[in-house]
């Protein structure tokens, strides 16, 4: 990549495989639990915290060697949460229809861990340049396994994709259906998600051994 | 030269600077787009009435509102009168659909005042509906509805939404495969009692073809919200039960 240098580029892609942060920080998992019963939500969270994060880990940035180390996670917490109220209030004023679908993801944005994680973790330490791409990294991380969640619970849980039927109608016994294929119902509830994000860390770590604490 | 950031003078004026910057913040934007919001809201008011009395844009199975910019002409058009019922009385109000179920329902807990009722009588395609908005809590929080009536009782039609309930379970219920099972269901029983309509995970009809068993179908995954829906309809739409009966014996 002729735009980033390697170090810039390791910052946005290590989150993505080695260094995610669900699968191997082990952040973000509330949410990651709450909206992934389907894809839409799971991608429309995903945008939300791609944006916060950006900007807030370059907020972070801005003012980290003004912020008294005694009350950081305090200031932390008050720039997530201006941060989303604001986008809030806007989308509420000019585009209420997107501003209904967020308005449960609002809370979710302001509590999610990850968030948190990386400011204290890289923005708090980090220039304004690799602050934004390590948050924009960590977002994408979160977002591939986001969508895979989703992805699956939505499909074995409710048998559609994007609210598209795909394996034919359940009631009517068509398709799929009428081979005798029930849908799984516990595949939408949160203890399956906690499950699919087992697996993928037992793939991830089965085909990157270094990745395996002793 | 380095700030000495550890010093407890520093971080109490840090602290209270940015209380002020981020309030003055947060209130300047608020008050900014106060009138914006408003408007929105209001809007979204009738576009629900009208959804629930069948005026609207909907495509195969999504659901999908009058535009913003025809919502309040249709809304003229289709509502006839709007009314509330306080006590005995039944007084017309032109804004009865300002009227905020949410405010009356906190202030019908002082027993001495009686709760506005908004009520919403349309004309469509020669069929009078009577829409009444209701309000109760889900799981994580309220949940609301405008229930478009016949005389009998009969729900004609229905429009559901909700603050934040879980998005892929209890988010459903302002999806149609829910709200279009309220459809042809009655409030009352044959006798003319009021029944409401619970929301089951054992009525054993999908399609909701039966429509004279007080149920429809609930939505995997999502007890507490549908159960809130039940609860809703009870407490909520049984007040205006001597409205209905007084309509009839005119």
């Amino acid at each position: 990549m002729g735009l980033l240098s390697k170090r810039d580029s390791k910052l946005i892609l290590d989150p993505l495989s080695d260094n995610n942060p669900i699968t191997i920080q082990v952040l973000g998992i509330c949410s990651a639990l709450a909206i992934t019963a389907e894809l839409e939500a799971s991608v429309v969270m995903s945008i939300a915290v791609l944006f916060v994060m950006g900007v807030g880990n370059v907020v972070i940035s801005l003012i980290r060697n003004i912020v008294p180390s005694r009350i950081k996670i305090i200031v932390q917490l008050i720039v997530i949460a201006t941060l989303v109220i604001i986008v809030d209030l806007v989308l509420k004023a000019y585009a209420y229809e997107l501003s209904k679908t967020l308005s449960v993801f609002v809370g979710l944005i302001i509590t999610n861990c990850i968030i948190m994680g990386r400011f204290e973790a890289f923005a708090l330490a980090n220039g304004l340049w690799r602050s934004f791409l390590d948050g924009i990294g960590n977002a994408f991380g979160y977002a591939v396994i986001l969508v895979i969640v989703g992805f699956f619970r939505e499909l074995l849980g409710a048998g559609t994709l994007w609210g598209y039927p795909v394996f034919g109608d359940a009631i009517d016994k068509t398709g799929l259906y009428a081979w005798g294929y029930e849908n799984n119902g516990f595949m939408l509830l949160s203890p399956m998600a906690l499950i699919v994000v087992g697996i993928i860390i037992w793939i991830q770590r089965s085909k990157s051994t270094h990745l395996i604490e002793d | 030269m380095a700030i000495n950031t550890d010093k407890n003078s520093y971080t109490i004026i840090f602290a209270i600077g940015m209380v002020i910057i981020v309030g003055t913040l947060l209130a300047a934007i608020d008050s900014s787009l106060k009138d914006k919001i408003k408007t929105n809201k209001i809007l979204e008011k009738q576009q629900n009435i009208l959804y629930a009395i069948g005026i609207n844009n909907n495509e195969g199975n999504s659901v999908s509102f009058v535009s913003t910019d025809q919502a309040p002409s249709l809304f003229d058009e289709y509502i006839v009168s709007q009314i509330y019922i306080q006590g005995n009385k039944i007084i017309e109000d032109n804004e009865a659909y300002l009227i905020e179920v949410k405010k009356e329902k906190a202030l019908a807990k002082d027993p001495t005042y009686d709760r506005r009722l908004p009520l919403f009588i349309a004309d469509r395609d020669g069929v009078r509906y009577y829409v009444a908005p209701i309000r109760g809590k889900g799981l994580w929080d309220a949940i609301w509805a405008y229930i478009a009536m016949d005389e009998n009782m009969m729900i004609l039609g229905a429009y559901f939404d909700h603050k934040a309930e879980t998005p892929g379970l209890g988010a459903n219920i302002n999806q149609r495969f829910f709200m279009d099972d309220f459809i042809g269901e009655k409030l009352l029983d044959e006798n003319e009692n009021f029944k409401g309509i619970k929301v089951s995970k054992t009525n054993l009809d999908p399609r909701n073809e039966i429509k004279d068993d007080h149920e429809v179908d609930a939505i995997a995954g999502s007890t507490i919200t549908g159960d809130g829906v039940s609860a809703m309809i009870k407490s909520d739409l049984r007040l205006y039960i001597p409205y209905f009966k007084k309509l009839k014996q005119n």
